[in-house]
């Protein structure tokens, strides 16, 4: 595997170059002799470099489950209404709740994630079995009609502060240590999924192939339901939503390395890494010292490739 | 011996098959004959449970289909349906090594990987083997699949027309294969077919199904007669013979 | 026009005409009432253009696109719009474009929007004849690219600016900005008279692409002329009200439903008075009755999205 280590370096790469872009000049080779330095180090450059390659694998991981569980291409989490059910639950908890503790709030936040995708996966279930491009509409709209509702209960409970940071375009500005730990949970479920790689992988297969196979397809959706709905849950909460990374970055490596996902599932998550933390960069450096947010940066690199792929191959699905 | 008894299935209130009890014997090819709607794939898909069941009951090899875990009943049969289409870019050997999925979950051993290595070379996939499914014809994906459920390596095989998109040269290979797995392994085969004279050339067992009903069952020499065929059909067909088995014959 | 059409025709006006005076009268107090009524009157004026735009603009989409779950904000129009103001800006805000007063700038405005979306859109429709989900999966993410574009532009251009973002992403039937509404009320009186004058022709654009260049139509020519009249209401709404995406999905639906027949010259009022009488009427329930003016649009878009779903779970996506 030559692509293992090239990846691995553009990563190395990329967070040496994350650590040292930032409004407060920070020379990495005297760190040591600067507190100063270190301090920004240590409290808000690492932090956030870190924040930002876990969100990027573990939502480009997510997207290869989710697009296994629906088998189709053109979906992700941040387009079947996963993340909008997220928004949904931390809402709720916020609103019913008010003093409730953190983990409480990660819990409904992935169990309503959890809901408003088996609510998908239920609607999806009746659509006619050919039109594929029918699913990434269906999981559009979806998500549509739950962001209004999310919205509609924001205005209603002086809210939309909160619901902006959690649904519109997600940046990592507001990362410091202490403040993005959560991502470690995302990453913890995505790592998760590595050891049902191969189920994961028969279940793409369909469900006459997966069923031949002895493969209880039930229960390896519903861990595929459990960990998307976890990453989206915690990426929301801790950065707000990364739109296209989980449909882009599983489409392009699967172009180049197919979908034995026991071998892919590492290369997909680096990729994801790579790209988010280099569309951090730019959006660091396009009007330094201000900062465009990456999900900004994401929604139009994302939409571009999505639109890319939607027409390079045609009918492969 | 696959034991089917008093078996009925409706689809969207329509009934597909009327109270069926058929058996499918041990160590024989049974091929399943009949019009388009009969029911044979629905019979075989249920004995293969990718339909869950209605009514009645299927044992295979003495393994209640309907109670068995699912993962369990993976390593007794193999069930290739007619449905191969598949979304995920995989390479060819990637996708008959899954066949062995069912003895190892994920961690394969030597054996495993033998088993894989023949089955590729069985089907002559050898050459393809690291072409994506998508980048290949639709009768070398099929033949992939086979190759998939015959990487298996189980008690029954069970194929739903698994000569679609088959030329007649890979046709007629496969059906040798599979007379090969039961007279020398000791193998149980059942599959559909379309085209009666390749059950007239290879089958040891012949089920003639019509309207959800079996109208024959027995040797090739029994079933495949021109009373029973002309019924089937409901139009005239003759039966020839060549090198001493039925031939069958539309223009009659 | 058979009887049953004008009289359905009839009693919407009649709705209609109730409910503005309803609008205009309710609640009325002794004091300041020229004040009180002339912001009503042009609340109401802003309605009703808003209104008719998206209902005849969505009407005249769907038949050129063939497709009754379509709607020009589902397939990025409105998008491509705000993405084209921005553009404006950046390009020519130094030329003294910005500078320009309400109504020429969104004279401007309405002409290269026009332009680019009879070019876009005209493509995106003919290469997607024979793929339409695909088709309408292109013209949703084109729509995303725009936004997120539009957004992008507008944070670089200024930094801690958040307005471009929020008017991207939400509409509000509140905001309306009374110095376009001359031009926008002109602007979309035209188009819906050149539709009703179309209206035959558009009969037989229904028909479909074969049949009616069969029957001897201009086919090309049409589809251009319609996309164009269908930019030309989009960017009234958008610039008066915002992105409405699943407004006219409902209005279409119903004036072919309250219609019962395919013609455009009743469809074409029709849609319009539908359009009109639900914005109003909404807009005055829950205003002044429930007090919560904001949030029409997205009771709107929610109601829109899940009869969206509705449709595509009943197959009715050809």
């Amino acid at each position: 595997m030559r692509r293992m280590p090239a990846l691995l370096s553009a990563l190395i790469a990329l967070m040496l170059a994350s650590l040292t872009v930032g409004a407060a000049h920070v020379d990495l080779r005297d760190i040591f002799s600067d507190d100063r330095a270190m301090l920004v180090l240590l409290e808000s450059r690492l932090p956030r470099t870190v924040a930002v390659a876990l969100t990027g694998a573990a939502l480009s991981v997510a997207g290869v489950l989710i697009q296994a569980l629906v088998r189709n291409r053109f979906v992700g989490p941040d387009t079947v209404g996963t993340a909008e059910g997220a928004a949904l639950g931390l809402l709720g908890v916020t609103i019913l709740f008010p003093a409730s503790p953190l983990w409480v709030r990660m819990i409904a936040a992935s169990l309503a994630a959890m809901v408003t995708t088996w609510l998908f996966l239920g609607v999806i279930r009746r659509l006619p079995a050919r039109e594929v491009m029918l699913i990434p509409i269906a999981g559009l709209v979806l998500s549509g009609v739950l962001g209004s509702v999310v919205t509609f209960i924001g205005w209603q409970t002086d809210l939309m502060q909160y619901v902006g940071t959690w649904l519109l375009s997600g940046e990592f500005s507001g990362v410091i240590a202490g403040r993005y730990e959560l991502l470690w949970v995302a990453a913890g479920a995505a790592g998760l999924a590595w050891f049902a790689a191969d189920r994961f992988a028969i279940l793409g297969l369909g469900e006459q192939v997966a069923t031949g196979l002895g493969l209880s397809t039930a229960s390896v959706m519903r861990l595929g339901l459990a960990v998307v709905s976890v990453v989206t849950a915690m990426v929301v909460t801790t950065v707000g939503m990364i739109p296209f990374v989980g449909l882009v970055v599983p489409n392009l490596v699967s172009r180049v390395m197919g979908d034995n996902l026991r071998a892919s599932l590492p290369v997909v998550a680096l990729s994801g890494a790579v790209l988010v933390l280099a569309c951090d960069l730019v959006g660091r450096l396009v009007i330094y010292p201000y900062e465009v947010p990456a999900g900004m940066i994401l929604g139009i690199l994302g939409a571009a490739l999505f639109l890319w792929l939607l027409h390079r191959r045609p009918a492969h699905g | 011996m696959i034991q089917i008894s008093n078996l009925g299935h409706k689809i969207g209130g329509t009934q597909i098959l009327h109270d069926i009890s058929t058996s499918f014997p041990k160590g024989k090819l049974t091929a399943l004959i009949g019009p388009n709607g009969a029911g044979k794939s629905t019979l075989l898909r249920l004995v293969g449970r990718l339909e869950p069941l209605q009514q009645g009951a299927i044992t295979v090899a003495g393994h209640d289909v309907a109670r068995t875990p699912t993962a369990d009943l993976a390593r007794v049969m193999a069930i290739l349906g007619q449905q191969t289409a598949v979304a995920s870019r995989l390479r060819l050997c990637e996708l008959v090594a899954f066949g062995r999925w069912p003895h190892h979950q994920g961690r394969p051993r030597p054996e495993d990987r033998t088993k894989v290595a023949q089955a590729i070379d069985a089907f002559a996939l050898s050459k393809l083997k690291n072409r994506f499914l998508d980048e290949v014809s639709g009768g070398q994906a099929q033949r992939a699949h086979i190759a998939m459920a015959f990487a298996q390596d189980t008690e029954w095989l069970l194929l739903d027309e698994p000569l679609n998109n088959l030329d007649m040269a890979h046709a007629r290979a496969l059906m040798a294969r599979l007379r090969d797995l039961v007279d020398r392994q000791g193998r149980s085969v059942g599959l559909v077919v379309h085209e009666i004279n390749y059950a007239a050339a290879w089958a040891d067992h012949v089920i003639a199904m019509k309207d959800g009903r079996i109208m024959a069952e027995g040797t090739p020499d029994d079933v495949l007669t021109e009373a029973v065929l002309s019924d089937l059909y409901d139009a005239p067909i003759s039966v020839g013979r060549h090198k001493d088995r039925p031939l069958v014959l539309h223009h009659a | 026009m058979d009887r049953r059409a004008t009289l359905m025709l009839a009693v919407l006006a009649l709705l209609l005409a109730g409910l503005s005076a309803l609008w205009m009268f309710q609640g009325l107090g002794a004091g300041n009432r020229g004040f009180i009524l002339s912001l009503r009157a042009t609340k109401l004026a802003a309605l009703v253009t808003v209104a008719v735009a998206i209902g005849v603009a969505t009407v005249l989409f769907q038949t050129v696109a063939a497709n009754r779950v379509l709607t020009p904000s589902i397939m990025g129009f409105d998008a491509l719009y705000v993405l084209m103001q921005t553009l404006m800006i950046v390009l020519l805000g130094n030329a003294g474009f910005a500078g320009l007063s309400a109504g020429p700038k969104f004279g401007i405005d309405v002409g290269v929007m026009t332009a680019l979306a009879v070019v876009l859109f005209g493509t995106l429709l003919a290469k997607g004849a024979r793929d339409i989900p695909r088709m309408i999966l292109t013209g949703v993410i084109l729509g995303v690219l725009f936004r997120s574009v539009s957004q992008f532009l507008g944070r670089v251009l200024d930094p801690n600016e958040f307005a471009v973002v929020q008017a991207v992403s939400f509409a509000s039937f509140n905001r309306v900005d009374a110095a376009l509404l001359p031009v926008a009320g002109v602007l979309t009186a035209v188009a819906v008279m050149a539709a009703i004058r179309l209206s035959p022709q558009l009969d037989v654009l229904a028909l479909g692409r074969e049949s009616a260049v069969s029957l001897g139509l201009r086919y090309r020519a049409l589809v251009m002329g319609t996309l164009a009249l269908v930019a030309m209401l989009v960017s009234v709404s958008t610039a008066l009200v915002g992105p409405v995406a699943f407004f006219g999905l409902i209005v279409a639906g119903l004036a072919h439903g309250a219609m019962q027949n395919a013609r455009h010259a009743g469809l074409i009022p029709a849609a319009g008075l539908i359009a009109a009488i639900l914005l109003v009427g909404g807009q005055w329930l829950f205003e002044r009755i429930l007090g919560q003016a904001a949030t029409l649009s997205v009771v709107v878009e929610f109601a829109g999205g899940l009869f969206f779903l509705y449709l595509l779970l009943k197959g009715r996506i050809r």
